[in-house]
């Protein structure tokens, strides 16, 4: 008994290990993607593994006990919800309702860095903040969509049944049945995961980096943990849910980098959105492609007859 | 426990963040040394938008008695191991200001400063050198002005307090003077 709590515990924290090695690693072949669009040389792709291990030689600042609480609580969720993700052919944690606790706390996640980050007093923070969770009040509703048309379509919550479902080759999967539903996901994951048009929260420029703004050091570190952590999970969940699982990692981050990899051509390419002008748009074009599906897997599956 | 120092040192050098100070006319020189042509994202520096994040503090030009004292609070608000570079004469001799009421000679009488980049203006690769000799500095362990900080702060705080001085208010009772009717 103790030696399997063991042993999930070890498998848990090398999830979560190469969840981040992996989300690192993508940010870095982001910045040099970009930096090769824009004509530069751009960062080597370890980029990523060598700032985040400065930022953990540094010192820092807290600013009370509910701001290192946040941080905590910001990574946890992100944590947690890894463990319901079927990675390739590896669930740690099987679950019926995996979906539904994934997209839960994922949400979490949110929540508690915003709480961390609103402890700090910084106005930036707090507009950067107020952002963020109106941004997410436009992505998560056409999110919703797709994932009800997904829970109809495939009549389970279980992430791992949804894979075993698409099994069979390329026409199994779910892009091919749901084409409208991933267009709606994937403009959706754009928003989730910050990058432009949809990155209000982070503006530089113009809100000194919203709520990363009283942040430095190891607290710094760990916000870039989150944001690694948490651009796996995201890619992670389309590739499961769309994309037919993977037998294996490799198959399953290279299906994952394809996602971010036209995130990221996106992210290049455009400028920033105003904030109430990027959920209008959620609330429109990808909603409707959501629920659109939605009632073409009702129409198709006679769930109604039922 | 040295081996593991030079380690540090070696990423720290590889991943420094910049904050730039732009009072003066400096600022212009740096887009371009971010930018295609002169990319400085390739030795792992980026930009920064606060204090708290960054490593370098880049101080481009004049610094009047005013943004002195703005530039104090935020080279005190950023996280050790953190470098000061002194960029243009303005910040070595005072420059074309040499000779102002309001404007500081030598910044490194009030905050230690690592590299000065002289020149009016330097060129970008001119910054981009200095980048790079700081990074030299940095990972053979040289780049201590953060600890000279902290060790003569009395020398460094009576040089502040001097100039800074001059910065209160000039008119005795200014609400008497200011009230209308």
């Amino acid at each position: 008994m103790v030696i399997e709590f063991l042993i999930k515990l070890a498998q848990g924290l090398g999830i979560g290990a190469l969840a981040l090695a992996t989300g690192l690693l993508f940010g870095g072949i982001g910045r040099k993607i970009i930096a090769r669009i824009q004509r530069r040389y751009g960062p080597p792709f370890t980029q990523n593994y060598i700032d985040l291990f400065k930022l953990f030689s540094k010192g820092s600042v807290s600013h009370g006990w509910a701001f290192d609480l946040g941080l905590v609580a910001g990574f946890a969720p992100m944590l947690a919800a890894l463990m319901f993700l079927p990675i390739g052919p590896f669930t740690l944690l099987p679950s019926d309702s995996s979906l539904i606790m994934i997209v839960y706390l994922m949400m979490m996640a949110y929540l508690g860095m915003a709480m961390g980050v609103l402890a700090s007093g910084n106005p930036n923070s707090a507009i950067g903040m107020s952002r963020a969770l109106m941004l997410m009040a436009g992505y998560e509703v056409p999110f919703a969509a797709v994932i009800f048309s997904v829970y109809l379509f495939s009549k389970t919550g279980y992430l791992t049944q949804i894979v075993a479902q698409q099994a069979g080759g390329f026409m199994n999967w779910n892009i091919v049945k749901m084409p409208l539903g991933f267009l709606a996901i994937e403009i959706a994951l754009q928003g989730m995961l910050g990058e432009k048009p949809f990155d209000q929260a982070i503006a530089p420029a113009e809100i000194a980096s919203g709520p990363m703004v009283e942040l430095g050091g190891k607290y710094l570190g760990f916000g870039m943990i989150q944001h690694s952590v948490g651009l796996f999970l995201e890619t992670g969940i389309v590739v499961d849910l769309f994309l037919g699982g993977a037998p294996n990692f490799w198959i399953f981050i290279a299906k994952q980098f394809v996602l971010y990899f036209i995130v990221i051509l996106v992210d290049a390419i455009l400028p920033r959105l105003r904030i109430h002008e990027s959920t209008s748009f959620f609330w429109k074009l990808p909603l409707f492609l959501g629920i659109l599906q939605a009632v073409i897997v009702i129409i198709q599956g006679g769930v109604l007859n039922v | 426990m040295s081996e593991w120092t030079e380690i540090v040192d070696y990423f720290r050098g590889r991943s420094m963040w910049m904050l730039h100070y732009c009072t003066g006319c400096g600022a212009i020189e740096l887009p371009p040394t971010m930018t295609s042509r002169w990319d400085m994202e390739r030795f792992g520096i980026t930009p920064m938008a606060t204090p708290r994040q960054a490593d370098i503090l880049l101080i481009t030009g004049y610094l009047a008695i005013k943004t002195l004292k703005r530039v104090i609070y935020t080279y005190e608000q950023m996280q050790a191991p953190k470098w000061v570079l002194g960029f243009g004469s303005c910040t070595i001799n005072g420059g074309i200001y040499w000779d102002s009421y309001n404007v500081i000679e030598r910044l490194d009488k009030y905050i230690p400063v690592d590299i000065y980049i002289a020149g009016c203006m330097p060129r970008p690769e001119a910054i981009l050198d200095a980048f790079v000799k700081l990074k030299e500095m940095v990972q053979k362990g040289e780049a201590k002005g953060y600890e000279k900080y902290v060790k003569n702060y009395d020398w460094y705080k009576a040089n502040q307090d001097r100039v800074l001085k001059r910065t209160s208010p000039v008119l005795k009772e200014i609400e008497k003077v200011t009230k209308i009717g």
